[in-house]
């Protein structure tokens, strides 16, 4: 195979129109939501290799809001940060939008500290109720956003004032929603999987892309004038992925890294519930009876080697559980390892 | 050298008696027995008549066990004698990673069960023995 650079400077190049294609296309993002240069844009979504952070950033500066790039995590930051440079609008995921609110009373600190107006919101499914929910608890309007990192992340798709489900920007990507079994192609209204076409890059172009997504799309246009098609919810997935706290986490990472354990037997599952707003990830695994020491620091140094294990692959740290050899459920044939506890609603 | 039986078992109802069932069925005569909690877990350890088959009969449902050296010193049952024993160790740096004791009757005869790390075993066991103490070899402990 011919040595093909990885990066030079025509690619170089033609990537950097394309970032400020992006650019333009996530101003029309956020000023479609009402938001303008006089708001204070607090991104709780991570940066790094992950879009959502650096996504969104470039879009809030060109419209050109204060942006404060404090990245995911540390509730209580986040809270004070919110209230001290009197953030207006951010960018979260609803679930951890619910876990800040619950957090601000033990923090000392009420709606009227804050001057919160707006919330992007991403990175996970979730439905009208949880909307209304988040809405109602701060009083604020909240917006559903679309996007995936493998076609430049937030953005493909995103609510205006409206709020009746996310613009598809249509100058930027064909959309078309198929049957994933047979791979026709659907009418609009028809709920299947969302395949989608870049119109926008160069160095990477991305045809037909399957999203695994399942949605379907509106084609009545929207009391805002616009006149691209509206994305639905996303209503599930064609494959096992699962999305814990908007990190996107197949089974198989998991399996992989447990089983290369040797104190790890066989058998596990992957048990997933909510701690308050929060999802939770558990991994429950049985001890292998032979390399049994009957010593507690080594049944610890196990759960921790698991769950360090874990984050380093999945960035997310899972509680552990220790089982007996053969307590948890074995399946006929294909094992149903994956439990997902979540409420629907 | 004493063997202690150690069983993980998990935090819910019924999974004493399981273990329970399987040591009666194969008429193991339990002598002590205390549980290390650790939450969703514990380490339920045995001192039994007959350690060998005991073991193996909780392997063969496939429990995780495990026999494990311990140090069983005879102290007799007065006040000042466990401090004695403490001080014996404390005075040459022997570190006791887990203990539990028990009299037994009609003699009472105190028994205080001792992990120790590998490496300073044989250092503990000299230590106790010259500070007055017996230190329990299998037969003697069962036999008690």
């Amino acid at each position: 195979m011919a040595d093909v650079p990885f990066w030079n400077r025509e690619i170089e190049t033609a990537e950097r129109s394309r970032l400020q294609e992006l650019q333009l296309q996530r101003l029309k993002t956020i000023v479609g939501t009402g938001a303008t240069a006089d708001d204070v844009f607090q991104n709780m979504m991570t940066y790094g290799l992950f879009t959502g952070g650096l996504g969104l950033h470039y879009g809030a500066e060109r419209v050109g809001m204060t942006v404060i790039p404090i990245g995911g995590g540390n509730t209580k930051r986040q809270i004070q940060t919110m209230k001290d440079f009197q953030t207006t609008v951010v960018h979260i995921t609803p679930s951890y939008l619910l876990h800040i609110h619950s957090r601000m009373d033990e923090d000392g600190i009420c709606r009227k500290d804050l001057a919160l107006r707006k919330a992007f919101i991403g990175a996970e499914p979730h439905s009208e109720n949880t909307r209304r929910k988040l809405q109602d608890l701060l009083q604020i309007d909240a917006y559903n956003s679309y996007g995936l990192s493998e076609l430049n992340g937030p953005g493909v798709a995103f609510e205006c004032v409206c709020k009746k489900d996310m613009h598809l920007w249509e100058d930027s990507y064909i959309a078309e929603v198929i049957d994933s079994q047979t791979g026709e192609v659907l009418r609009d209204g028809q709920e299947g999987e969302l395949v989608l076409t870049n119109l926008v890059r160069r160095a990477m172009p991305t045809l037909r892309y399957h999203t695994r997504d399942l949605a379907f799309l509106y084609p009545e246009g929207c009391d805002c004038g616009r006149t691209h098609r509206r994305l639905s919810r996303i209503l599930g997935r064609t494959d096992d992925m699962l999305i814990i706290n908007g990190v996107n986490v197949f089974p198989s990472q998991i399996e992989e890294k447990i089983m290369k354990i040797p104190e790890v037997a066989t058998n596990y599952q992957i048990y997933i519930d909510k701690k308050g707003a929060l999802d939770r990830l558990t991994v429950k695994v049985e001890i292998y009876p032979k390399l049994f020491l009957g010593e507690v620091a080594k049944l610890e140094a196990l759960r921790n080697k698991i769950r360090e294990e874990l984050q380093a692959s999945i960035t997310i740290a899972p509680v552990v559980e220790l089982h007996e050899p053969g307590s948890l459920p074995v399946f006929e044939g294909k094992a149903k390892r994956v439990v997902d506890k979540r409420p629907k609603d | 050298m004493a063997k202690q039986l150690t069983i993980f078992v998990e935090n819910h109802p019924g999974r004493l008696k399981s273990i329970s069932e399987n040591l009666c069925k194969s008429g193991i005569d339990i002598r002590a027995f205390t549980i290390q909690d650790r939450g969703d877990y514990g380490l339920l350890r045995l001192i039994v008549d007959k350690p060998n088959d005991a073991y193996l009969a909780m392997a063969d449902v496939g429990c995780a066990c495990a026999l494990k050296d311990i140090l069983a010193v005879s102290v007799p049952d007065q006040p000042g004698n466990f401090h004695k024993h403490a001080s014996a160790l404390a005075e040459n740096s022997i570190n006791v990673l887990d203990a539990y004791g028990f009299v037994l009757q009609p003699h009472n005869t105190g028994v205080c069960c001792m992990e120790i790390d590998k490496p300073q075993m044989a250092k503990a066991e000299e230590v106790i023995k010259a500070a007055g103490f017996t230190v329990l070899e299998d037969e003697e402990l069962y036999g008690l």
